[in-house]
């Protein structure tokens, strides 16, 4: 580990019944960079992110925020509030809520009762909700609900949701999938306009052209280990790798 | 539901939020009211029957409001409210048995039936009203809170959630019918003569409590459409349509889902506390499965998630079985089947989202 370490994990074992579902995974991701999980179905991408969030509870092994914050004993909202936000890869919006009403309620959240109920947005969360609207491209759209929106729209919106609360560690389930060329297209300068020294993020996905584009770096998962990993030229190049997924 | 929720915000029906308390109260004025100026046997000067009807209904529209705030805001459908309107109404029993005994001094019936001289100690805590209305909501809120914490905190959610009040009813229920428990069994607590110093038969007593109903429902819509409209309203909201993204947005949605059932669980119990004076008996028939039912047919019926459309629903369906009960008593459960399957088919957000949408096309036309 080093100084910019964002998020480590070391000796992690999930199993479900008989299943392993991850075998010894050690992964380091640091603050500035965009890492890429890629791997085929059942690698344990999903599982992974289901671990570093609290979902899932790993059989052994750690998960550590910053070096010294041991995540796999804290709950959900408590991992969240530690400064982890992960979109979900199906789009998950409240959609009778208007637009500006998902991202307010994103602010809102580890207030007090009294607050909860009595406090109108201070003028600092206002700004921020207001910045959040014009990085995802929704300022037209904050009075609609987000029933509403379009399935792009709805990706960005539970981005801007994670994004208010400024997220140390952005993880992106399959954010574009099922986008048209050009919401792809929109997702990737979105997502590089996130990137900062003060954030990692993590990309799960299956569009080989989008992770060339976005990663920095790229870890292969297979069958619950890690198999590779470096730039995606070197990943593209690793035999083993092309064995087990790219080589199909 | 997405368009009953849009109701709660659109300023198109903020007159009509605002119309329902307003009404309320001045029915709760006009009924005493009309009975001081028209004399006894003036058509205006209303029957006991009839205001003792307003009064109950009153208090079932207050238990409908407590069920959509939990169902149609978060979510959560409760098919065991009776439990909490129950409680509200056998602790009010309790004060009412203390009022009645240092009335006539003499024991209920079913004391006496028990071979008991004295009045039993257990009750004595209900004597004084304040102090029994209080630890009837505290009793609910207790219960509730039980419940709630042990099925929210181990995400018990959805149809098994609503299976386990329901069970929880029938379990109560057959607690209550139980002679040795020391409540009267299946025939309840009854006998009950004062209230507050005022005598429970004389005409202006029912007329009072019928209008202290209509403004206390009043109150509780104003309190609860307030919570809606707020932040907390906005998770409660989050809570039902995406329960794991909010929690994974840093909220504690088993505290959100505690807090707001615990409050609807105060609202029946204070129900329940308004119903037993003006029917003059509470029995186990209270926390019968089929009551907690109702409820939930009152709320989809006159439409979830607005609030005005559970006291709605609760008031046209009380109304209508009163009236057809009398009338024609066979002809209910068939009316009552034919509305629920005509309310599902044509008009999915309820008589208020029926009236809603009519308004919209008329405004538009």
């Amino acid at each position: 580990m080093s100084q910019t370490t964002a998020l480590y994990i070391n000796g992690l074992n999930v199993r479900f019944g008989g299943f392993a579902a991850i075998t010894d995974l050690t992964l380091e991701i640091r603050y500035g960079e965009t890492r890429a999980l890629i791997g085929p179905n059942g690698a344990g991408k999903t599982t992974l992110m289901d671990v570093i969030t609290g979902k899932t509870r790993p059989n052994s092994g750690e998960v550590f925020l910053d070096r010294t914050l041991d995540l796999s004993t804290r709950g959900e909202a408590e991992i969240a509030r530690s400064g982890i936000g992960r979109k979900f890869q199906k789009p998950s919006v409240f959609e009778a809520l208007p637009v500006a009403q998902n991202l307010e309620l994103a602010v809102r959240r580890g207030l007090g009762w009294g607050e909860m109920v009595m406090s109108r947005l201070s003028v600092a969360q206002r700004e921020r909700i207001e910045e959040v609207l014009v990085t995802i491209g929704l300022q037209e759209e904050r009075q609609r609900k987000a029933a509403e929106l379009s399935h792009g729209q709805k990706q960005w919106l539970e981005i801007g949701m994670l994004l208010v609360a400024e997220p140390k560690v952005l993880l992106l389930d399959e954010p574009v999938a099922g986008m048209t060329e050009a919401e792809s297209e929109r997702t990737i300068e979105l997502i590089a306009s996130l990137r900062s020294p003060a954030r990692a993020i993590v990309v799960v996905e299956h569009d080989m052209e989008f992770v060339d584009r976005v990663a920095d770096l790229v870890s292969v998962l297979h069958e619950g280990q890690l198999l590779g990993e470096g730039s995606m030229q070197a990943v593209r190049t690793n035999p083993k790798v092309i064995q087990v997924y790219l080589g199909r | 539901m997405l368009n009953s929720v849009s109701s709660l915000r659109s300023p198109s029906c903020t007159t009509s939020h605002i119309g329902l308390p307003v009404l309320l109260v001045c029915a709760a004025l006009v009924l005493p009211l009309f009975n001081a100026v028209f004399p006894p046997g003036h058509p205006l000067h209303l029957s006991l029957f009839v205001v003792n009807l307003v009064g109950q209904i009153m208090c079932f529209a207050l238990l409908a409001l407590a069920l959509d705030f939990v169902w149609g805001l978060l979510g959560v459908l409760s098919l065991g409210h009776g439990i909490f309107f129950g409680i509200g109404g056998y602790v009010m029993g309790f004060h009412l048995l203390n009022a009645a005994y240092a009335d006539t001094r003499v024991l209920p019936d079913f004391m006496q039936f028990m071979g008991w001289s004295t009045f039993p100690a257990a009750l004595q805590p209900f004597a004084a009203l304040p102090v029994a209305v209080l630890l009837g909501l505290l009793l609910a809120v207790f219960v509730g809170g039980v419940v709630g914490l042990a099925a929210f905190r181990s995400r018990i959610n959805g149809v098994y959630f609503s299976i386990i009040t329901q069970a929880l009813t029938y379990a109560l229920m057959l607690l209550l019918f139980n002679n040795d428990l020391g409540l009267g069994g299946n025939n309840g607590l009854t006998g009950f003569t004062l209230l507050a110093g005022f005598h429970l038969a004389h005409e202006s007593t029912q007329v009072a409590l019928a209008s202290l109903s209509a403004v206390v429902l009043a109150g509780v819509f104003v309190l609860l459409r307030g919570l809606a409209v707020s932040g907390f309203g906005q998770a409660m909201v989050a809570v039902r349509d995406d329960e794991a993204r909010l929690r994974f947005l840093g909220f504690r949605t088993d505290r959100i889902k505690l807090a707001a059932w615990c409050l609807s669980a105060a609202v029946a119990a204070l129900a329940g506390m308004l119903y037993v004076p003006q029917v003059g008996i509470i029995n186990p028939g209270i926390v019968s499965p089929t009551l907690s039912v109702e409820i939930a047919v009152w709320v989809a019926i006159g439409g979830r998630g607005t609030l005005t459309g559970a006291v709605l629903g609760a008031v046209v369906l009380s109304c209508l079985k009163f009236w057809l009960s009398a009338e024609i008593p066979s002809a209910w459960p068939f009316v009552l089947a034919g509305i629920t399957l005509l309310i599902t088919v044509a008009l999915q957000h309820g008589l208020w989202g029926g009236l809603q949408k009519l308004r919209i096309w008329k405004a538009a036309s």
